[in-house]
């Protein structure tokens, strides 16, 4: 008996949190007072510890987004780090409210897992690194080069469609881990390095010579990552969407963290209704009308979150590419706040 | 007799030479045991050259070259750097107490001040009051521990209080109806289990008071915290858990025996990263909506149920060398079962596998690394985590991070080592060699 009675207190006491996974997520986050966010176990620029060990990047942010539409505090945010495996089960068990940890978006996931995709936060895809010395600027120029990659993955299959769809040669230099892929890639032992684009960008900070190696513009798959919900709760998947909707638009409309104040004066209808002062558009999501004021406060616009966590200015350096507006020539496309 | 006379007759010894130059000092010293045959000689030679051609080129990139200071990559990606001591200086906090918040990170520091001012008087034989330092740290300690770490206030409800006492209740009358049913005396039996359950109770009362420390959840604990919690609770579970077993594997009654050998070969069977993989992915799917145990409380019931088992089979392993004539020698000075297991055989077949023992528990503190798999960051987990850190990429960082974590590994098991090492020899009457 008293065996039984340790192992309840003892689960009270390291955190049974008992949660009811009910339909009303939004209700449930804002008893608890803060978001339980599924996130990396460390990848750089999306989730990774700064030196006084808080969590930054662009999924981290994305959370934080969330977080601070329901709290007006981007720090009301708990952060679960979830391996590959494990992520799903805690997002359908409820130990998690919102999964953004640079999840792919398939037909597979959407459709089959009890699971939402509400947007997409990043454009992924398998891209080429090479040696700024081999003179190359495009993937089609790739014609007989010795390819380093990752045996068993998709980016392998990847690989040989690209090259045999467009009638180019290569030589694999394949690979059980990552580790080895990038001492073989620094080794010289082959001209070009491919996996997925951000994890190239990440792997060069790990060269000897960063500044030798050059990421190619051609992106050869589609790996749309973004934040997952549940499905059933149609209000929080609203909610978590949109959060993200109201981050593009605002770079679309020129709001920032810095000017969103004086935005709120703006004679233009767009920036009223996404700022709260025209309509009630917070309140359909359960929220109140200032919901985007808070994430652009306290989070910034996408083109800033972006800038911030894996922009040209950090050590990452990723271009915007396929991450910059439709308007810009990219994908990132939000429907409109009416 | 002029005894002085007779020449061959030494009156005094003969002077004592210094032994030749090649067998004393070094030179002797490298001939016998550097240089003894032409074969050895080469092997000498051939040792040194490798050694010439690994070390220096270790010590530069170690100490030499490596970068001490900085605030970022930049002071590490200079070309011809060394190790970026600079990133573990960085990331030292993290490295020990994982994301603990700062301003509450004493109340760790105070939390191992505690450990060790119990384990130090324990382990030095010539420190009395060796019976009260034993139930400070298996008493006192975790409880002291656990308050301190995670801040304690644990939310009991009135409804469990109600159940305890019922079931409190319930067992005691149980206990007076089998005595009564065996004309037993009532008293003793009955002072036992109420003191045991009013101990259990002050227990709960203890972790449920609160002490005004704020709560620190387990997601936030990390670095060389979590390796020490999961090692020391896995080794103090699995010590006692794995006699029992051991015992009960070798034990006369079917059902005793039975239950044994499956626990053991169910655990032995199974590797921990599965114990563990299952604990976090499997089952939260059994458990009710939205009731999620705590996954490093997960963690360390997988590591004990694992470690025991281990530890069941080397117990049983010396329990089966010593020889019967000790077990009939206990029986024949009429010591009950239990008084015979404590004062006669287990005494000599611990000592005798000290060291599988220790090996067991090196084991086990390596294998905490695994909880890498539940997300859960132990010293090495926190280490490579940090690596993802884009202030601080650079070519060097991972190495001097890997070294960092297995110089910290090395100290905690060379210290084990060399104190089972210690143990042995004191305890080794008998069957010293």
């Amino acid at each position: 008996m008293t065996k039984k009675f340790l192992t309840i207190a003892l689960g009270a006491a390291l955190g049974l949190s008992a949660t009811a996974a009910s339909a009303a997520t939004l209700d449930d986050v804002k008893a608890k007072g803060f978001l339980q966010c599924g996130s990396n176990t460390g990848l750089a620029g999306f989730a990774a510890p700064n030196d006084a060990g808080e969590w930054t990047g662009l999924d981290v942010d994305t959370c934080r987004a969330v977080a601070a539409a329901i709290f007006d505090d981007p720090e009301a945010v708990k952060f679960t780090p979830l391996t590959a495996k494990e992520r799903f089960t805690a997002l359908q068990t409820g130990e998690v409210d919102v999964l953004v940890r640079n999840t792919t978006w398939t037909m597979t996931r959407d459709t089959t897992l009890g699971l939402n995709f509400t947007g997409v936060n990043y454009y992924d895809g398998q891209g080429f690194m090479v040696r700024k010395s081999l003179d190359v600027t495009s993937a089609l120029e790739l014609s007989g080069a010795s390819v380093c990659v990752q045996t068993g993955t998709t980016t392998e299959l990847n690989l040989t469609d690209y090259f045999k769809a467009n009638g180019m040669e290569y030589q694999p230099v394949v690979f059980e881990k990552l580790e080895e892929v990038n001492a073989a890639y620094d080794a010289n032992r082959c001209d070009v390095y491919t996996t997925d684009a951000s994890g190239l960008y990440s792997i060069r900070l790990q060269l000897t010579n960063p500044g030798d190696h050059v990421v190619l513009p051609e992106i050869i798959s589609k790996e749309p990552l973004g934040p997952v919900v549940r499905q059933g709760d149609d209000q929080w998947f609203n909610l978590v969407k949109w959060t993200l909707f109201a981050m593009v638009n605002a770079e679309e409309l020129g709001v920032t963290s810095a000017n969103v104040e004086e935005m709120k004066g703006s004679d233009n209808p767009s920036i009223k209704r996404l700022l709260g002062v025209d309509g009630k558009f917070g309140e359909s999501i359960g929220l109140s009308n200032d919901w985007a004021v808070r994430i652009i406060k306290h989070v910034g616009n996408y083109g800033e979150m972006f800038n911030k966590n894996v922009g040209p200015d950090t050590p990452l350096g990723i271009e915007r590419g396929v991450n910059a507006l439709w308007s810009k020539g990219g994908l990132q496309y939000a429907p409109p706040i009416r | 007799m002029d005894t002085g006379s007779v020449a061959y007759v030494r009156t005094e010894d003969a002077p004592q030479y210094a032994p030749p130059s090649t067998k004393t000092g070094a030179v002797g010293w490298m001939r016998d045991n550097l240089f003894d045959s032409v074969a050895n000689s080469i092997l000498t030679i051939v040792g040194i050259a490798i050694l010439a051609l690994i070390v220096p080129p270790v010590i530069n990139w170690l100490f030499i070259d490596a970068v001490y200071t900085g605030d970022s990559r930049d002071a590490c990606v200079v070309e011809g750097a060394g190790a970026c001591w600079a990133f573990v200086n960085a990331k030292f906090g993290q490295f020990m107490y994982g994301r603990y918040p700062f301003e509450e990170r004493w109340r760790v520091d105070l939390t191992g001040i505690l450990l060790i001012a119990g384990l130090v008087p324990a382990a030095i034989p010539q420190v009395p009051f060796k019976r009260e330092t034993v139930l400070y740290l298996i008493v006192v300690f975790p409880i002291a521990g656990f308050v301190l770490l995670t801040g304690g206030n644990v939310d009991i409800s009135a409804g469990f209080w109600v159940s305890y006492a019922t079931l409190s209740g319930g067992l005691l009358a149980i206990v007076a109806a089998v005595c009564i049913n065996a004309k037993l005396p009532l008293a003793r039996p009955l002072i036992g289990v109420g003191l045991g359950v009013a101990a259990v109770a002050l227990v709960f009362a203890i972790a449920a008071f609160d002490f005004g420390l704020v709560y620190v959840e387990t997601q936030l604990w990390g670095g060389l915290l979590v390796t020490l919690v999961v090692a020391i609770v896995g080794i103090v579970a699995s010590f006692p858990v794995g006699i029992v077993l051991a015992l009960g594997r070798r034990s006369h009654l079917p059902a005793v025996r039975l239950i044994s050998v499956i626990f053991i070969e169910f655990w032995r069977g199974v590797p921990l990263i599965t114990v563990l993989f299952m604990s976090s992915v499997m089952l939260p799917l059994f458990l009710p909506d939205g009731v999620n145990f705590d996954k490093l409380l997960r963690a360390l019931i997988g590591v004990a149920l694992f470690a025991s088992a281990y530890m069941a089979e080397v117990v049983r392993g010396g329990l089966q060398a010593i020889s019967k004539g000790q077990y009939e020698a206990a029986d024949a000075m009429g010591l009950s079962y239990s008084q015979g297991m404590r004062l006669i055989i287990l005494p000599q077949a611990l000592k005798l596998v000290i060291p599988g023992i220790v090996n067991t528990f090196i084991g086990l503190f390596k294998d905490t690394s695994l909880v890498l798999i539940i997300g859960l960051f132990d010293l090495l987990g926190i280490v490579t985590l940090n690596f993802s850190d884009a202030n601080w990429a650079s070519p060097n960082t991972p190495a001097t991070g890997f070294i960092f974590a297995a110089f910290v590994f090395w100290i905690f098991c060379f210290g084990m080592s060399r104190y089972s090492m210690y143990m042995e020899r004191r305890l080794h009457r008998g069957h010293a060699r």
